[in-house]
């Protein structure tokens, strides 16, 4: 038969040699292989008392922030819904009553902001369309849960503590991305 | 009076085989936590660490489990062999310690205590013949469970250890012409004078080896466990304890095997580089005996990490292959080997020196 390309090759089947057969300096051989292994070192990383720094880029749980003042950024806009591949950001916007102004930064506001973990795909698209940066993905990841309702992560699991009264729940969730 | 009884002997035995079974499960236990962990060095993992310190509490773990899970008979299977078969499996795996020189022996009291349990002139015969009661075990095990697998698992099993125990039985004859006696101890106690007996008989010792993996029914003989071939071979109807003890049986016999050929072979509970003896009036006779029994221990520690080094580099057997490997290579090996060792000691018996 004609071969296609010029890299097939044909399969030794020569019998063994006597060396061969006696399978002993072959079975020493493997045998040196894996105590060798004993004393590599063990890529395993011990889970929860050692966790493995995540790549800057990361893109974790998502985050709604705050200013410095620890007022909201967001004024539901709604273009992070808009961007959003998997349709998983639903909102209601609202509007700023006078004496709400420590509360949130511009006029209009989320009343209601929720996103759906489960068919959140941690794209980041809705942090690339935000205006106000209000939205981005943090360094957490969702964690299990029995019940799918949980997965439905409302305002005020996403909302960042108050940088002002909290300032220590504020550094940590806010991680090294920002 | 002529029915007199040594209640204190009687005693003394009982005492040392409640000992000694005590410390061959205990060492099963741990040998489980050990072939879990070189399983998992080799294979660069960590093995269980979660169970205590280094995952030490692991075994107990584990046995907690086995004895928690449900125990389902299978309707069609043979319900007195079935449950004969594990206990069948437990008992000759323990049988065969009753014979090993675990020491030399105690000075309580100016009272003599062997750390044997029975000193009988034919210990090795004796050990042969309980090895092959093992092979009931599996294949009343298998028979039993009333299931292909399990049967043809059983089949192939019995087949292997019967094969194997000739090889192992002829490899054995030729250090027997060496030694000149079938009792353990005299064994041991020639080989502290002397060198050991894998150096005179090198070939011998490592078809014993061989043969002792296949009766263990150990990686690469274990053709009647075969997981991805026989789903899980002779054990596959059993859970719960039933299963546990097949389980144990198996490190069990492994711990005895790695006694028998550390006994036979390298020298038993001699202490190497020492002289036992003058060691003993020097230190005296308890201290002794507790090295002793030490050096037999650290000697059947090294064997068993042999047995598992070896479980986790080299793959299993096809079927005609162990047979052509028991049957073609092995006991002709064992006969050169015997034929040999017999024309040397006639060479010597006849004047002629090295």
């Amino acid at each position: 038969m004609q071969s296609l390309t010029n890299r097939s090759k044909q399969v030794e089947r020569k019998p063994m040699t006597l060396w061969e057969k006696m399978y002993v300096p072959a079975i020493a051989k493997g045998m040196s292989i894996t105590f060798g292994h004993m004393f590599k070192k063990k890529p395993t990383v011990n889970y929860p008392e050692k966790q493995r720094p995540f790549s800057p880029v990361f893109r974790g749980l998502h985050v709604l922030n705050r200013d410095e003042e620890g007022r909201e950024r967001c004024t539901a806009c709604g273009l992070c819904a808009l961007a959003c591949p998997a349709e998983a950001i639903t909102m209601e916007a609202a509007e700023r009553l006078p004496g709400e102004e420590n509360l949130y930064r511009e006029e209009k506001y989320a009343a209601k902001y929720e996103i759906n973990m489960l068919r959140c795909i941690f794209c980041g698209l809705c942090e690339e369309a935000c205006p106000k940066d209000a939205v981005y993905l943090s360094e957490t990841f969702a964690p299990a849960n029995y019940n799918r309702t949980t997965f439905i992560y409302r305002k005020e699991d996403l909302l960042i503590p108050d940088p002002k009264t909290q300032p220590a729940e504020y550094a940590k969730a806010k991680g090294n991305k920002l | 009076m002529l029915l007199s009884i040594d209640w204190i002997f009687i005693i003394e035995k009982c005492i040392l085989i409640a000992v000694i079974i005590g410390i061959s499960l205990v060492v099963a236990m741990y040998e489980t936590w050990a072939e879990r962990k070189v399983a998992a060095i080799m294979q660069d993992r960590r093995g269980p660490n979660r169970a205590g310190v280094f995952g030490i509490l692991q075994p107990m773990a584990d046995g907690l489990k086995l004895f928690m899970k449900e125990e389902i008979i299978p309707n069609l299977s043979n319900r007195f062999l079935f449950v004969l078969g594990p206990g069948l499996a437990m008992l000759t795996a323990m049988m065969t310690s009753a014979v090993v020189p675990w020491s030399s022996h105690l000075d309580i009291k100016g009272r003599m205590v062997s750390l044997q349990v029975a000193d009988i002139n034919i210990g090795i015969l004796y050990i042969f013949g309980v090895v092959s009661m093992g092979v009931y075990g599996i294949m009343i095990g298998g028979w039993a469970s009333n299931n292909k697998f399990s049967l043809l698992a059983a089949v192939r099993g019995a087949s292997q250890i019967i094969s194997y125990e000739l090889a192992m039985g002829l490899s054995f004859i030729a250090l027997l012409m060496l030694t000149g006696t079938l009792s353990l101890r005299t064994i041991v106690e020639q080989q502290q004078d002397h060198l050991y007996n894998f150096i005179y008989q090198p070939l011998g010792f490592f078809i014993f080896l061989i043969c002792a993996f296949a009766e263990c029914n150990r990686t690469p003989f274990d053709l009647s466990e075969a997981e991805n071939e026989l789903n899980f071979g002779y054990h596959q109807e059993y859970s719960s304890m039933k299963l546990g003890f097949y389980l144990f049986a198996e490190y069990v016999n492994m711990f005895i095997s790695s006694a028998v050929m550390a006994t036979l072979f390298f020298g038993g509970y001699d202490i190497p580089f020492v002289n036992d003896i003058s060691f003993g009036q020097q230190h005296g006779q308890n201290v002794l005996a507790i090295l002793q029994g030490l050096s037999l221990f650290v000697k059947v520690g090294v064997f068993i990490f042999f047995f598992m080094w070896v479980r986790w580099t080299i793959p299993r057997f096809r079927y005609d292959q162990l047979m052509r490997l028991g049957w073609k290579i092995l006991i002709p090996l064992a006969l050169i080997n015997m034929l040999a060792t017999g024309f040397i000691i006639l060479l010597r018996n006849n004047g002629w020196h090295l």
